[in-house]
């Protein structure tokens, strides 16, 4: 039988795998979407595994809202990327600094 | 489990605007060669309807609705009539914007729509499901109207930082909400606040989720020390999307925090106190230093929202149902003040010059007196001078943050209010005093944009004189 807390510990390794996935990335844009998809899984690991110890479907069924919401998000992150690749020719996220002040 | 076919009344406005807005995407790539402005024209009619509807049925008490996860109350229907009325105000700014801009699509005002769906959703959210389907309802629309201006390299990078950023806030706040579910063992507002009265949630795994919520909340509305996002975001943005951006959107992350902090967590309520404060004395901070630095008008106005986002902050930790109304009002007041702050630069905005430094208002008295007496209305409301109603906003906010025993956050407060009335009355010394690098007469692009910001800035002095319809309404609606 696997405990709770071990669920809830993977869910936050998963976390900081995605936290430092976005903040110590400093090459690709399309990694940071990878880490936000990271993230959101981390948080359906802890909803599923809530859900199945507290006998109460309400996680769950969180969870397929948040599966749904994250493909409709990645669409339009990766629409965002394209359309800033065509105008610099460059996704690397460094180059994102044309705003200072 | 039986299923009762859910009371649907109470969401009236929500479906009409929904179906609506699908109809109106439908029949805009119909229409769009042939008939340029319809998409406009229906998308406002559509609006008057929805604010119409909202009015009608204005809710004097509480129902709970769609098994505990939409509620409708009176301060909902209060902030969502001024979800319509900016609304109204942004797209007919957004307008001749667009056409100048040459991006004008039926597409922004179908998204802005959608846009207006999620923050009813938000403000009317019950349960963590339907708070979070709301925000991204809201979020996506957002991030895709940021970018729709693809050949312009500002844009393009504040929408990718949007997306990245608002992604990962929301990532955090369901995190916070997966760990208070698992505390609490359930979703809806009202159960919650049950469980964790009765002492039957594990305060640790409450604590630990909360701090993530906090976080969430603090990058959405754009609080110090997540505030990264907000001076580029609103300095990229096409001016007439950060119109929309920095106000409406204001009044539905308000919602969010009451919802999910006084609704759902009041029994934490020593715990997220002690965040707020922190939030609250940094936001003021940052606010009144670093857009003194500031050249461009709308970075400045990013930086000064970020000082009111503490001022309403200040209501919020008062922790009583009259410390809510107060920063209810001044969410409500800084919007108002915020669609007349952007939609002069819009309205001023014209080919080749997008008007947003403040070194193009230098000498705006000469070229055109009355839009700069309507600007300094803006500025001094904003800065919390009397007789305007930003004056009433920040005392009502002081004098409750007084009243709840951190008499020293309020004196805090007010030095950060004097501070930052510095680079406001150095946009009115730029009007006034500074002479123009062109001396040509200067209008509003169209007459219409004229009428609208005066209409707007004339408000704020007129409520400053008779506030109290407007503080009652929002006293009476907590």
């Amino acid at each position: 039988m696997i405990a709770l807390s071990d669920y809830l510990l993977f869910g936050s390794i998963l976390f900081m795998i995605s936290m430092a996935g976005i903040f110590l990335n400093r090459k690709n844009v399309i990694i940071l979407l990878m880490s936000i998809e990271l993230l959101l899984l981390a948080v359906n690991t802890n909803l599923i595994a809530f859900s199945y110890y507290l006998n109460d479907v309400t996680g769950q069924i969180f969870v397929f809202f948040i599966l749904t919401v994250a493909a409709a998000e990645a669409a339009i992150g990766l629409a965002i990327i394209v359309l800033v690749f065509r105008n610099r020719k460059s996704i690397n996220v460094d180059d994102l600094d044309s705003l200072k002040g | 489990m039986n299923f009762v076919i859910p009371d649907f009344a109470p969401a009236i406005p929500e479906i009409v605007l929904l179906i609506l807005t699908s109809l109106l995407l439908v029949a805009d790539s119909i229409w769009e060669k042939r008939f340029q402005f319809a998409t406009y024209y229906v998308t406002q009619a559509i609006l008057i309807i929805v604010g119409i509807l909202i009015l009608t049925s204005f809710a004097t008490e509480q129902t709970i609705t769609f098994n505990g996860s939409f509620v409708r109350d009176s301060f909902g229907d209060i902030l969502k009539i001024f979800v319509v009325f900016i609304s109204i105000l942004v797209f007919l700014f957004s307008k001749e914007y667009l056409m100048q801009k040459n991006f004008f699509r039926g597409e922004y005002f179908t998204l802005g729509l959608y846009g207006v769906l999620g923050m009813f959703v938000m403000i009317s959210a019950y349960n963590f499901i339907t708070m979070y389907l709301g925000l991204e309802i809201m979020s996506l629309a957002l991030y895709a109207m940021i970018a729709m201006r693809k050949d312009h390299r500002e844009s393009l990078e504040a929408a990718m930082k949007y997306f990245v950023l608002g992604a990962l806030a929301t990532g955090m706040l369901l995190y916070g909400f997966s760990m208070v579910y698992g505390a609490t063992g359930t979703m809806q507002f009202d159960t919650m606040a049950a469980v964790i009265e009765a002492g039957n949630a594990d305060k640790t795994v409450l604590v630990f989720g909360l701090v993530f919520v906090i976080i969430g909340l603090a990058f959405k509305l754009g609080a110090v020390p997540f505030h990264m996002w907000v001076p580029d975001v609103y300095h990229g943005a096409p001016t007439a999307v950060t119109l929309f951006l920095g106000t409406a959107p204001k009044l539905a992350a308000f919602a969010m925090l009451y919802r999910i902090l006084v609704e759902a967590l009041p029994g934490l309520v020593a715990d997220w106190q002690v965040f707020l404060v922190m939030l609250s004395i940094l936001s003021l901070t940052v606010g009144s230093i670093a857009a003194i630095v500031q050249e461009n008008l709308k970075r400045m106005l990013a930086y000064s929202g970020i000082g009111h986002i503490g001022f309403i902050l200040l209501g919020v930790i008062a922790a009583n149902p009259d410390g809510y109304s107060a920063a209810m009002f001044y969410t409500i007041v800084y919007v108002v003040t915020g669609v007349a702050g952007f939609g002069m630069i819009v309205a001023l905005a014209r080919v080749g010059n997008e008007f947003d430094k403040i070194a193009d208002f230098k000498g705006l008295n000469a070229r055109n007196p009355w839009l700069a007496l309507m600007f300094v209305f803006v500025m001094f409301s904003m800065a919390g001078i009397p007789p305007f109603i930003g004056f009433y906003a920040k005392i009502l906010v002081i004098e409750e943050v007084v009243k709840a025993g951190f008499t020293w956050l309020a004196v805090f407060a007010v030095i950060t209010a004097v501070i930052s009335t510095y680079y406001y009355l150095k946009v009115i010394k730029a009007m006034y005093f500074d002479d123009p690098e062109d001396e040509s007469k200067l209008e509003a692009v169209s007459y219409q944009l004229h009428l609208a910001v005066s209409f707007v800035a004339i408000l704020l002095l007129v409520f400053g004189i008779l506030p109290s319809s407007i503080i009652e309404l929002t006293y009476n609606s907590l």
